[in-house]
C-alpha cells in the first residue's frame, strides 16, 4: 500500500500516453468511417455513440464505483424512450375531443384509490386488529380491489385503442421528455434499489434483468399508450431536422446537443468523484466493513448512485430514441441496450469516465461496422466459393448477424479475464 | 363439473408443467450457487443447448424412436445430457475457473456468465436459425384424453404425451438427485463442500472434482428440462430468456442452496404463473344466478394477461426477496 | 528421522510474511505444543503445515519428503489430519455423515472407524442422526476430532482444540488428546492454555514474532522461570 501511494502521489504530472494513444485510434477509425461511408452516415452513427455514452456513463458509476451489476439497462433506456416519445409528439386531437380522457382519469383515480385502501388495510393492526387477521384481509381487499379495477383499465384502454388509436402526447419541448425520462428510470432505480440494494449484488442483477423485460413487456402490449408494435414516429428534434438542414449538418447539431450533454454529465461526476461524497462511494466498494464501521449509511449511499446511474440509462434512452425518431418498444434487445452498453463500461475502465467514452464510442463504431464488414466478408468467401464449386448456403447473412451475439459474449468473458479492469483502469488516488 | 376440468386442464396440468421445468432448472442453479457461490445466469442456455443437441440427433437419426416405441427424441435424450454435461465441465474449465482462480468477487463470475450465454446463444442461433422447430421430426405426438368417471362431464382431461413423459422424468429426476445427496459418498461430499468448502478440502475432498460433479449434474438436469420443454412447445433458441427469470425465482423463493427448497420453489413459480393467467371468470359461471351482475358482465378475470405472465415470477421475487431473503426453506443469503 | 519437520519457515498471506523462521521437529509418538502471544503466529504455523498459506521460504518434510506447499487434500492422503479451531464441522451434516467425510479417501474404514469414534466419543453415538449444526460447542470439538481421526492420520494437527469451551470439556479434550497419542498418533497443537497443555507435551515451541523463541521438552518449558514470567502468566 505504501509503494502504491509514493506511485500516485509522483504520477499526476506523467504525460497521459495511453490515453492520447487510445483516443488518436478512435480518432483515426471515425476519420476512416468518415472516408469511408460518407458523412452523413458517420454523424449518425457518432450521435447514437454519443447517446451510448451517456448510458455507459450511468452503468460505470453503478458497475466501477460501486460495484452494483445492472443487468437490466435496457429497460432504463425504454423508459427513457417512452418519455421522449409522450412529451414531445403532437396532441391527438381524436382522444382529447371525447369523453375518453375523463374516463382514463376516472380509472388512475380508482386505481389510486384502490391501492389506499389496500394500503389502510395493512395498517389495520394499528387499531387492535390481529396481524393475521390483517394480512388476510389485505390479502383478499387487494385481490378482489385489484381484479375490479383492471377490469375498468382494461375497458377504458380497449376503447381508447379502438376510437382514437392511442392517446398521443403532450406536444411539449422535446428537452422536457428527457429530463422527465430521466426522473421516470431514476423512480423505477428507487424501486429495485430498495429492495435489492441490502443484499448480495447477484440479485440486483436477476431484479434488473427482470424488471427490463417487464418493462419492455408493458411498452410492448400498451397499444393504447405506446401503439405497441405499431411503432410512433416521427419524434421530433429538439434541433432543426433534416429536412431543413439536409442530413450531415443536422445531425451535426443534434451530436452537438449530446456532446454538450456528455460533457456537463462528466464534469459534474468527476466533481463528485473526487468530493467527499465520491470517496465515501468508493471506501464502500472497497471494504464494506471498514465503511460501516466509520459510521457510513452504505445502504443510501448506495441507493443514490444507482439511482443516479438509473437517470442517466433513462436520459441516454430519451436522447437516442429522439434521434432515431421512432419509438419502437420491440426495438429494444437486451443485447443492444444491456450487453453492449456493458462491453464499452468493462472495455472501457469501469469507474473511469474518461475510459468509459472511450469505450462507448470504441465499441459502438465496432458494432455497427461489423455488420458490413462481415457482409463484405461473407461475400468475399461466396465469391471464392463459387469460384470452387461450393454450394451457397441459404441465409448466410442473417445468419452472420447472429455471430455478433456470439463475439460480444466473448468479449465480455476475455476481457474480464485478461484486461479486468479495462484498457484505461480507474486510477485510484489515495487522499490523506 | 365441466369447469372443473377446465380448471384441471388449465391449472393443474400447465401448472405441474411449466412448474416440474422450473423445479428441474432451478435445482441447477441452487446446486451452482451452493457449490461455487455465484447465480448462474447462463443456466438456461444450457437448457437451450441440451434441446438443439436433442434436435440434431433426432434428425440424423429420425427413425430411432420406432425401435423402442418412444419418441425419437426421448431417445436421443441420454445422449443429449452427456453432451451438455460435458459442456458445462468445458465452460466452466475454459470461463469460469480462471476468474475463480484469480479470486475475482462472485459478481464477476455472474457477469461472465452473461458473457457465455450470450456466446451460447450466439453460437445456437448461427446453427439452428432463430425459427421454432418441432423436436418430432418423424413421430406423430400423442395425446391422451382421460375422460372422467362423473355424469355431466363431457370434457376429458387432457394430457399430451410429452407432458406425461415430463412428470415422470422429473419424479425420476428428484428421487436419483435425492438418493445420491443422501445416499453417496460424491452426494454426501458435495452437500459437505456446500456447508464448508475449506472444511471439504481438510478432509481430504478434492474440491475440483465436485466443482466437475456440480456442473455434470447441472448440466444433465438442463438438458432434461430444455428437452422436454421443447416437445411439449417447440424449440426455439430465445426460450432461455423467458425461462431465466422463473428459475431464479424459483431458487431464491426456495432458499438458495437447498435442492428440495429449488423443487417446491420451482412448482410454486408454475403454479403462481398458471393461477395468475387464468381466466376465473369461466370458473364463476356455475354460480351465475347468485352473482351479482357486474362481476359477470366482464368476460376477462384473470390477474393478468398472458402477454404479462412474466410479471408473476418478478412479483414473486420481489415479495420474497421483501419479506423473507432466505426462501422459504431458510437458505443462504447471497 | 522426525515424523515432522519444519525448518526456517517463512510464510503469510499475500506477500506479508507472518512466521519469519520457525523451527520445530516431533517424532512419531510426540505431543507437540506451539504456545506463544496473540499474532505470534501459531495458527499461522499449523494452516502453513497443512499448506492453507503460502511458505516462502524453508522446508517442511513429512517422514523426510517435502510437503509444503501442497494442497491440504494431498497432504490428508500422505496422512495428516486437522482440525480447524472454527467452524470445524459441517453444520447441515448429520454426526455420523461428518464423520464419514473425514474417510472421504479411505472407503474402506468408514464401517470398522465409525465404531471406533463412537466409542471413543461415546455422546456422539446418540446425536449420530443429528445436523452437526445443533450440538454444543463441546461436542461439536469432538465431532471435528472425530472426522480428523477417520482417515486414520498418522499426525494430527489441533487449532485450539479447546477454546472456548468449560473447564470441564476442556480436561475432557485433553484427555482424549492423550489417548489419541496414547495411539500411536503424533500431534501438533496450538494452545491457548499453555500450562495444561505444556503439561501433556512432549515438545513445547513458544513461538514470538513469528520465530521461535524457546523450544525443549514440555516440562523442561514448565520448569524455566524466564518463559514462566513471559509467557504463562507468572
Amino acid at each position: 500500500m505504501e509503494t502504491k501511494r509514493a506511485d500516485t502521489v509522483a504520477e499526476p504530472s506523467r504525460f497521459p500516453m495511453r490515453e492520447v494513444v487510445l483516443f488518436a485510434a478512435v480518432l483515426v477509425a471515425v476519420l476512416g468511417v468518415y472516408a469511408v461511408m460518407g458523412s452523413a452516415y458517420s454523424t449518425r452513427m457518432l450521435v447514437e455513440a454519443a447517446c451510448y455514452a451517456i448510458l455507459a456513463l450511468g452503468l460505470t458509476i453503478q458497475w466501477g464505483y460501486a460495484g452494483q451489476f445492472n443487468a437490466g439497462v435496457m429497460g432504463f433506456v425504454a423508459l427513457g424512450g417512452f418519455c421522449a416519445m409522450f412529451f414531445s409528439i403532437p396532441v391527438n386531437p381524436a382522444f382529447w375531443e371525447t369523453e375518453l380522457p375523463g374516463e382514463l382519469g376516472r380509472a388512475l383515480l380508482y386505481m389510486l384509490g384502490a391501492a389506499l385502501l389496500v394500503f389502510g388495510a395493512t395498517r389495520l393492526d394499528r387499531l387492535g386488529v390481529p396481524k393475521l387477521l390483517r394480512t388476510v384481509i389485505a390479502v383478499l381487499l387487494a385481490v378482489v380491489l385489484y381484479l375490479a379495477v383492471i377490469n375498468v383499465f382494461r375497458d377504458v384502454t380497449g376503447q381508447i385503442e379502438s376510437r382514437a388509436g392511442f392517446i398521443g402526447g403532450l406536444g411539449l419541448p422535446v428537452g422536457v421528455g428527457w429530463v422527465v425520462g430521466g426522473a421516470l428510470a431514476g423512480g423505477v432505480g428507487y424501486f429495485i434499489g430498495r429492495v435489492c440494494l441490502g443484499l448480495r449484488s447477484d440479485y440486483l442483477a436477476i431484479a434488473t434483468l427482470g424488471i427490463a423485460e417487464i418493462i419492455k413487456a408493458f411498452l410492448k402490449n400498451s397499444d393504447w399508450l405506446t401503439r405497441g408494435t405499431a411503432t410512433v414516429s416521427p419524434l421530433p428534434w429538439p434541433v432543426p431536422g433534416p429536412s431543413e438542414l439536409g442530413f450531415t449538418l443536422a445531425r451535426a447539431l443534434y451530436l452537438s446537443i449530446t456532446a454538450v450533454m456528455i460533457a456537463v454529465i462528466f464534469f459534474l461526476l468527476s466533481r463528485a468523484y473526487h468530493a467527499p461524497w465520491g470517496r465515501m462511494i468508493r471506501t464502500i466498494r472497497d471494504n464494506e466493513v471498514s465503511a460501516a464501521a466509520m459510521g457510513k449509511d452504505i445502504n443510501k449511499r448506495r441507493l443514490e448512485i444507482f439511482v443516479l446511474g438509473c437517470i442517466l440509462m433513462g436520459i441516454g434512452g430519451a436522447a437516442l430514441a429522439s434521434f432515431n425518431s421512432i419509438f419502437d418498444p420491440q426495438g429494444y434487445l437486451p443485447l443492444n441496450h444491456t450487453f453492449l452498453v456493458l462491453v464499452m463500461v468493462i472495455l472501457g475502465g469501469p469507474g473511469n469516465n474518461l475510459g468509459t467514452i472511450f469505450g462507448a464510442v470504441a465499441v459502438y463504431i465496432i458494432w455497427i461496422m461489423s455488420a458490413p464488414m462481415a457482409l463484405f466478408l461473407m461475400d468475399m468467401a461466396l465469391t471464392l466459393g463459387a469460384g470452387l464449386g461450393w454450394e451457397t448456403p441459404t441465409n448466410l447473412d442473417s445468419r452472420a448477424l447472429q455471430a455478433r451475439v456470439f463475439v460480444i459474449g466473448l468479449l465480455i468473458t476475455l476481457v474480464l479475464r485478461f484486461a479486468p479492469k479495462g484498457l484505461l483502469p480507474e486510477k485510484v488516488k489515495h487522499h490523506g | 363439473m365441466n369447469e372443473l376440468v377446465f380448471f384441471i386442464n388449465n391449472v393443474l396440468v400447465a401448472g405441474s408443467v411449466s412448474g416440474s421445468i422450473y423445479a428441474i432448472g432451478a435445482v441447477g442453479v441452487t446446486l451452482v450457487f451452493s457449490i461455487m457461490r455465484f447465480a448462474h445466469f447462463a443456466h438456461a442456455d444450457m437448457m437451450t443447448f441440451g434441446a438443439f443437441m436433442v434436435l440434431l440427433l433426432t434428425s440424423v437419426f429420425p427413425g430411432a424412436g420406432a425401435a423402442f416405441g418412444v419418441p425419437t427424441a426421448l431417445v436421443m435424450l441420454p445422449l443429449a445430457m452427456a453432451l451438455t454435461a460435458l459442456l458445462a465441465v468445458g465452460i466452466d474449465r475454459a470461463f469460469y475457473k480462471p476468474l475463480r482462480a484469480h479470486g475475482v468477487k462472485p459478481i464477476v463470475l455472474v457477469i461472465g456468465s452473461l458473457g457465455v450465454t450470450l456466446m451460447l446463444q450466439g453460437l445456437i442461433r448461427l446453427f439452428a436459425g432463430t425459427g421454432g422447430q418441432s423436436l418430432y421430426v418423424d413421430d406423430r405426438k400423442e395425446i391422451f384424453r382421460l375422460p372422467l368417471p362423473i355424469e355431466g362431464v363431457r370434457v376429458p382431461v387432457v394430457v399430451t404425451e410429452p407432458q406425461f413423459y415430463l412428470f415422470v422424468l422429473t419424479i425420476v429426476a428428484v428421487v436419483a438427485l435425492h438418493l445420491f445427496l443422501s445416499r453417496s459418498r460424491l452426494g454426501k461430499a458435495m452437500r459437505a463442500m456446500s456447508d464448508n468448502p475449506d472444511l471439504a478440502q481438510a478432509s481430504g475432498i478434492n474440491t475440483n472434482t465436485i466443482v466437475a460433479v456440480t456442473w455434470v449434474i447441472a448440466g444433465g438436469l438442463a438438458a432434461i428440462a430444455g428437452t422436454l420443454l421443447s416437445l411439449d412447445v417447440t424449440f426455439k433458441p430465445d426460450l432461455s430468456f423467458f425461462l431465466l427469470l422463473p428459475i431464479f425465482a424459483a431458487a431464491i423463493v426456495g432458499g438458495v442452496g437447498k435442492p428440495y427448497g429449488a423443487i417446491a420453489g420451482g412448482f410454486v413459480v408454475g403454479f403462481a404463473e398458471t393461477l395468475a393467467v387464468f381466466n376465473w371468470s369461466v370458473m364463476l359461471r356455475p354460480f351465475r344466478d347468485s352473482l351479482p351482475e357486474w362481476l359477470l358482465q366482464s368476460g376477462n378475470l384473470a390477474f393478468v394477461g398472458t402477454e404479462y405472465k412474466i410479471v408473476v415470477p418478478f412479483f414473486i421475487l420481489v415479495a420474497i426477496l421483501i419479506w423473507r431473503p432466505t426462501g422459504i426453506f431458510k437458505g443462504k443469503v447471497i | 528421522m522426525p515424523l515432522l519437520d519444519a525448518r526456517d519457515v517463512h510464510g503469510g498471506y499475500g506477500g506479508m510474511n507472518i512466521l519469519n523462521g520457525v523451527n520445530m521437529a516431533i517424532e512419531a509418538d510426540d505431543i507437540g505444543v506451539i504456545v506463544g502471544p496473540n499474532g505470534a503466529g501459531k495458527s499461522t504455523m499449523l494452516k502453513a503445515v497443512f499448506g492453507l498459506l503460502t511458505v516462502n521460504q524453508g522446508v517442511i518434510l513429512l517422514r523426510g519428503e517435502p510437503i509444503h506447499n501442497l494442497p491440504p487434500n494431498q497432504l490428508v492422503a500422505r496422512g495428516m489430519g486437522f482440525v480447524p479451531q472454527e467452524n470445524n464441522v459441517f453444520p447441515s451434516l448429520t454426526v455420523k455423515e461428518n464423520l464419514e467425510m473425514g474417510a472421504y479417501l479411505k472407503p474402506g474404514n468408514v464401517k470398522r472407524m465409525l465404531d471406533n469414534i463412537y466409542g471413543f466419543f461415546p455422546p456422539l453415538l446418540d446425536k449420530r442422526h443429528q445436523p452437526a449444526g445443533e450440538l454444543s460447542g463441546g461436542q461439536r470439538q469432538m465431532v471435528a476430532m472425530g472426522r480428523a481421526l477417520m482417515a486414520e492420520p498418522d499426525v494430527l494437527l489441533l487449532d485450539e482444540p479447546t477454546a472456548g469451551l468449560s473447564p470441564l470439556y476442556r480436561n475432557e479434550i485433553f484427555e482424549r488428546v492423550r489417548e489419541i497419542n496414547a495411539a500411536g498418533v503424533g500431534i501438533l497443537m496450538v494452545e491457548q492454555n499453555a500450562k495444561q497443555a505444556l503439561a501433556i507435551a512432549d515438545k513445547g515451541f513458544v513461538l514470538a514474532a513469528g520465530q521461535n523463541r524457546f523450544t525443549d521438552t514440555g516440562a523442561a518449558l514448565l520448569a524455566d522461570p524466564e518463559v514462566a514470567k513471559s509467557f504463562l502468566g507468572g
